[in-house]
């Protein structure tokens, strides 16, 4: 007899998600995802101006406050036919390099850590033993055993007061808490360190896009003017800012976060075989260094891994049919064709309509439709998407860098390639490609730097900016490598007018509900034979569920009561639309 | 006032872990009495307030919303949030941070209901979708509606955050398929701050939990609820680039050579003449910039209803506080000049009084210090 129990909320997430799963001796033997709110952005953006769309959906989600605007400029340029000059080309890059190193130091310290670090158990640490390993693994300064105490003494403070705000009810003492002492009280020391930390690299933002979260975009390249010679513009001094910000980004990733990855990781090697997922790996590839047009030059390679077999990458195409969204098991009136098709997004449609439990309700009717995310599939076929994906993709293509990268963290874990598969592959993945994003980084405000020292100061490209030059009717797609994933706009405009939006974004491919054929999607296969220690505290649930940084409020759509059609937008990652 | 919640940490608790004395303590609110400009004989109350005082319980709650707001307020530079949850209040229920998840985060956010009943701040990012019974938003299989009703009843006070909470924000804007609803539309029987932006600056909110906690009130509000410390003036009135506008110069189109030379971007659509916000003199993470410094017009994401108020990039056809100018190379013209030199010399009389007034307080706070050494040590001889 299986137990059905609920998660709800699933925390330390973007969004709001439910998860339902049943157990069974000990393990879990099915699992439904479901997302429970909408706000119905796609349907907002139509009959707008399609210059003013990035700020609109943008607002899908403020943890990955960027990517959805980079897509949105992009899908546009790319319906106009608008070449960004090389240096709004960098500054995009730069900003979503910087998106990386927050977003991923985040999700491991504030999102993730708690689902393996006890802050309890850490108040029984001896501050000379973690001083110790700190040392043993890292050059950061703050490492002495007197930082450690005092780290120690305050936490003792905060819980002897008897209000334990947001460590209240957590799952300290659980048998799957298998950090010593010393390890757990390093961790409690960076998740502080990293809260405080978190706020600087995100001036990245502020000097080039005016503020974070959700700076300022622009069609036709970036509005920060340059201006060596004036303080109106990005000068020397913006841009020497710029720099520090990078730099102390990078030291904090390489001297805090990859060290305690890989030291937490190690006390933690049998989720190299839990959480496997769905086996597909989706990459769109992103961080162009020869303009969008051309992804044999990104950073990120593109493609497609099917079966976990890394012997062999699909190639990708957003214009032809091969990527569909299906709303058979999703809050939405079916498509014209019926439940089992499903569609292009540029010719997606949503109409919100749910037919789930009438709230307050114990449980969803998951043999009806049970989530405001839909469908999308590849060929057919579920996929993850994320930071595992785009190490695969890379590995799998041969990029010699992000071969290195892997490797070292395999040889360092002594694990082999198909840990990578997993919970555990997943959380360091993210931190592997943060490392190589940080370097990058550098790359691209290196040669922001060498450009206008060339006497190149161009910043955007205006020639197409009035509507009366535009074509009556255009359509393009903006894709981009979230941090959670895939995420991709489709626009089709009409009369200088938003006349369709759809968005697919990373966690629509993650948190989806079953396709026509019963495929799960990545959340609900990678929860299967996840051993649940005691139903009643739903730790390892969430732990896989975290591995993918869920993002809801990008995964949901829009919908319109009357019916009308609607242009869609999702996001991957802990995003509702 | 009876200390009511176990063992807590008090102002005073901290003066005196830190090796300071009662003397010390006595002293030190003796001066902070007269610094905060309040009559010597409320000094007995600034001490027991300091004496009293515990951390302030917060639920956060979370509708439809992006999550900008909570990831703005960890952005603040002052006080850090590792202070503030870790010193200053007690955040117990935030589905951003909180370790525990499903019913166990529901039990902490109705441990703190039951346990601080009239006592807790309710925070709340996202608006409420009201339409079809309110499915479109729910949380442990309950509604945000249901939500917000049981967390309000119990609430001392409401904080609005963000555009969502304050108006809807973008799943408000037109046509509103869900039924987005701003809180104040729905609990009327609290009072209810509101900060309104998208998001709203960090620093701005932290410093709204601050004061709270520091003067157990909160901050003056305009009659639209927003704090006046923050949304008192317009973005375009703070402006560095106000010069320009009043000069008649302005940026054609991005990345001529006005905008490169950091001339006004009224001409490509900014909103700041119509935005009530800090951007301009609090600035934006901790003062690193705001977006009109990095070349961007202001889309004006404080003012309710700005997903609405016409396309972002098209020049406000009627400037307030200018009458109708239909042209902004008009306005550059008017005589602002005029009133300029009676301005500075009022500055100049504002800021010499302002400074006696502040070197008084300084006196009378030295002079209660004195008085107290002198009760004490005629005490002390007695």
């Amino acid at each position: 007899m299986a137990n059905r129990i609920v998660v709800d909320p699933v925390t330390r997430i973007e969004g709001h998600l439910r998860i339902e799963a049943e157990i069974k001796d000990g393990k879990i033997v099915d699992a439904y995802s479901s997302s429970t709110m909408v706000r119905g952005l796609e349907n907002i953006v139509k009959g707008r101006d399609p210059r003013d769309v990035w700020a609109f959906v943008q607002r899908t989600c403020g943890v990955c406050t960027t990517v959805h605007a980079i897509s949105s400029v992009r899908a546009v340029e790319d319906a106009l036919g608008i070449a960004i000059p090389p240096n709004a080309e960098m500054v995009r890059n730069i900003m979503e390099g910087a998106l990386y190193m927050h977003d991923h130091a985040v999700h491991f310290y504030h999102l993730h850590a708690l689902d393996w670090v006890d802050v309890v158990n850490a108040l029984s640490a001896d501050p000379a033993e973690t001083s110790k390993i700190a040392q043993s693994i890292s050059n950061w300064p703050k490492s002495s055993p007197g930082y450690f105490s005092d780290i120690q003494k305050r936490i003792q403070k905060f819980v002897d007061s008897g209000q334990l705000g947001i460590f209240a009810n957590g799952y300290w003492g659980h048998p799957q808490m298998k950090l010593p002492a010393a390890v757990n009280l390093l961790g409690v020391a960076h998740y502080l360190e990293a809260l405080e930390w978190q706020k600087e690299i995100v001036k990245v933002h502020t000097i080039l896009g005016g503020k974070n979260p959700h700076p300022n975009y622009l069609v036709g390249g970036m509005a920060c003017a340059i201006n060596e010679n004036s303080t109106g513009g990005l000068n020397a001094e913006r841009l020497a800012h710029v720099g520090k910000l990078l730099k102390e980004g990078k030291d904090f990733i390489e001297q805090v976060y990859i060290p305690d990855l890989l030291a937490i990781a190690s006390f933690y090697k049998d989720w190299g075989g839990i959480g496997k997922g769905v086996g597909n790996y989706l990459s769109y590839g992103d961080f162009p260094v020869n303009g969008y047009g051309d992804p044999s030059n990104f950073k990120f390679p593109q493609g497609v891994i099917l079966n976990r077999d890394l012997s062999k990458v699909y190639d990708v195409d957003h214009r032809n049919g091969d990527i569909e969204e299906f709303v058979n098991n999703s809050w939405y009136d079916n498509y014209a064709e019926g439940a089992e098709k499903g569609r292009h997004p540029w010719d997606g449609e949503t109409n919100i309509k749910y037919s789930g439990p009438q709230p307050p309700y114990e449980h969803l009717d998951v043999e009806q439709k049970y989530s405001f995310v839909k469908t999308p599939r590849w060929q057919g076929k579920p996929m993850e998407v994320g930071p595992l994906s785009r190490l695969l993709v890379g590995y799998a293509r041969g990029n010699k860098e992000i071969q290195e990268a892997v490797n070292g963290a395999l040889t360092h874990l002594d694990v082999p390639v198909e840990a990578l598969f997993s919970t555990l592959g997943r959380t360091a993945a993210r931190g592997i490609e943060s490392k190589l994003v940080a370097n990058w980084t550098m790359e691209f405000y290196n040669q922001l730097l060498l450009n206008i020292k060339n006497g190149d100061s161009r910043m955007a490209n205006t020639e197409l900016w009035d509507p009366s030059k535009w074509p009556a009717e255009a359509k393009g797609v903006g894709f981009t490598e979230a941090p959670r994933g895939g995420l991709a706009h489709w626009i089709r405009i009409k009369d200088g007018k938003t006349e369709n939006y759809q968005q697919v974004v990373p966690t629509t491919w993650n948190a989806s509900p079953r396709d026509p054929k019963g495929q799960r999607s990545a959340y609900e296969s990678a929860l299967l034979d996840t051993p649940v220690a005691d139903p009643e505290l739903p730790l390892e649930i969430i732990r896989t569920v975290h591995s993918f940084d869920p993002c809801l409020a990008c995964a949901v759509h829009l919908y319109d009561e009357k019916g009308n059609h609607i242009s869609r937008v999702t996001n991957v990652g802990s995003c509702d639309v | 006032m009876a200390k009511k919640y176990g063992v807590r940490e008090t102002y005073y608790d901290s003066a005196i872990s830190k090796g300071y004395n009662r003397r010390d303590f006595m002293k030190f609110a003796a001066f902070i009495t007269a610094y905060m400009g309040l009559e010597n004989s409320l000094m007995g109350q600034v001490a027991n307030a300091l004496e009293t005082k515990y951390r302030l319980p917060i639920i956060w709650e979370h509708y439809q919303e992006c999550t900008c707001c909570s990831e703005s307020f960890i952005r603040s530079n002052h006080p850090i949030v590792a202070d503030i949850i870790l010193d200053n209040v007690s955040l117990d229920y935030t589905e951003t941070l909180m370790a525990a998840s499903g019913h166990q985060a529901e039990a902490a956010k109705h441990d703190t209901m039951k346990k601080y009943h009239g006592e807790y701040i309710l925070c709340v990012e996202g608006s409420v979708p009201m339409g079809s019974n309110g499915v479109y938003c729910t949380i442990a299989g309950k509604t945000a509606l249901d939500h917000l009703k049981e967390a309000a009843e119990g609430a001392k006070a409401i904080i609005a955050w963000g555009s969502c909470a304050t108006n809807g924000c973008v799943q408000g804007a037109k046509p509103n398929p869900t039924g987005a609803t701003p809180i104040h539309k729905i609990i009327k029987n609290k009072p209810i701050v509101q900060m309104p932006g998208c998001p709203p600056i960090g620093e701005a909110m932290a410093a709204l939990i601050v004061h709270y906690v520091t003067f157990e009130r909160l901050p003056e509000l305009d009659r639209l609820g927003r704090p006046k410390a923050f949304y008192g003036k317009r973005v375009h009135d703070t402006c560095y680039r106000r010069p320009y506008f009043d000069a008649g110069l302005f940026a054609e189109s991005f990345d001529d050579i006005h905008a490169k030379e950091g001339y006004c971007l009224y001409k490509l659509g900014c909103k700041g003449p119509s935005t009530y916000n800090a951007c301009a003199s609090m600035k934006w993470n901790n003062g690193v910039s705001f977006p009109i410094e990095s070349g961007h017009g202001c889309i004006g994401c404080s003012e309710a209803k700005f997903w609405d108020n016409g396309p972002f990039y098209k020049r406000m056809t009627n400037v307030p506080g200018f009458g109708i100018e239909s042209s902004a190379d008009k306005i550059g013209k008017i005589a602002t000049g005029v009133v300029a030199a009676g301005l500075t010399a009022h500055s100049i009389a504002a800021n010499v009084s302002k400074y006696s007034e502040l070197k008084g307080r300084y006196t009378r706070g030295r002079i209660n210090e004195e008085k107290l050494e002198k009760n004490e040590e005629n005490t002390e001889e007695n």
